[in-house]
């Protein structure tokens, strides 16, 4: 079983090549879009690698979930993010850290859970068997 | 101008691999611009002609139900320039495909030039090319049921390669 570190550093390469980044713009914290400027197409891209990298089946929706709320006023009012919306988030994405976004549940800001700690989390996860049992069934 | 930017497949094994021809003649309405004097390919145009090759090496694979778009070159590596009254060489190979895309390796040679003796293909660029499935990759979007990428001209180009080889697997 691959070490943390060794899972980020393979996350990390799997990233300068999806994005045509440097190895230096990548930190745990960053944000795929605002900070690496992936566009949606290259999520895609980083799936596909991902699997490879690491010989892993990833399936859709699972990593990075597409709306996720489907406009349900249930889970989001007024561009904010209800409380039912985040345990919703939680149980989507259980490898994602909202503890930042729970202070400031804005709709926008989802795109900004997408980081690369966030991939690595999600990575050792599946790694060590669990997985998100509650995929979008798309 | 017809957006088609390969002769004709050679050899093609569905789900696999594509290998297509491209004859470069100076009768072609970009060399009088690129460049006066100095008919050169462009890059970006071999670029698509890859692409076609890879693209329909894809949609063959999904029966032509998908409408698969270029999506993004990661990596292209030109080692040469080719000039008219040379022949390209398109070889794709299928890298993987799942329901929303695909990517493949390409890689582009020129024939030796006529007249030359030596049958030594000229490695001219490599590339990664990487396909979206339109409506499955962007499933907000309705683009309707009309498969606009596989229209008629590019699907008719395989039937070419069939009608006279027959290297597709369980044709």
């Amino acid at each position: 079983m691959p070490s943390q570190d060794e899972i980020y550093t393979k996350v990390s390469a799997t990233l300068v090549e999806a994005l045509n980044v440097d190895e230096d713009d990548i930190k745990p914290t960053s944000t795929l879009q605002g900070d690496l400027g992936a566009e949606s197409i290259d999520f895609l891209d980083i799936v596909f690698r991902l699997e490879r990298e690491f010989g892993i089946k990833i399936p859709r929706g699972e990593l990075f979930p597409e709306s996720i709320f489907q406009g349900d006023p249930e889970f989001v009012q007024n561009g904010r993010v209800t409380d039912k919306g985040i345990a919703e988030l939680r149980a989507r994405m259980p490898f994602a850290n909202l503890a930042k976004f729970e202070q400031n549940p804005e709709l926008s800001a989802i795109s900004d859970l997408f980081t690369v700690e966030m991939i690595t989390r999600y990575i050792q996860d599946k790694l060590n068997g669990h997985t998100n049992g509650a995929v979008n069934g798309k | 101008m017809r957006w088609i930017w390969i002769d004709r497949f050679v050899e093609f094994k569905s789900g696999q691999f594509a290998r297509a021809v491209k004859n470069l003649s100076l009768a072609e309405d970009y060399f009088a611009d690129h460049f006066p004097g100095y008919p050169v390919m462009p890059a970006a145009l071999m670029l698509e002609g890859l692409a076609q090759t890879g693209g329909i090496l894809v949609g063959e694979a999904n029966d032509y139900r998908e409408k698969v778009i270029l999506a993004k070159i990661l990596q292209a590596r030109f080692h040469g320039e080719v000039l008219a009254g040379r022949q390209l060489i398109y070889e794709t190979d299928l890298v993987f495909l799942r329901p929303e895309g695909a990517s493949v390796q390409g890689r582009i040679f020129a024939a030796p030039p006529p007249g030359v003796s030596s049958t030594e293909l000229e490695r001219v660029a490599d590339a990664e090319i990487f396909f979206a499935h339109l409506d499955q990759a962007r499933s907000q979007q309705i683009f309707g049921d009309h498969n606009f990428v596989f229209t008629g001209e590019l699907k008719h180009l395989l039937g070419l390669v069939k009608a006279t080889t027959d290297h597709k697997d369980g044709s």
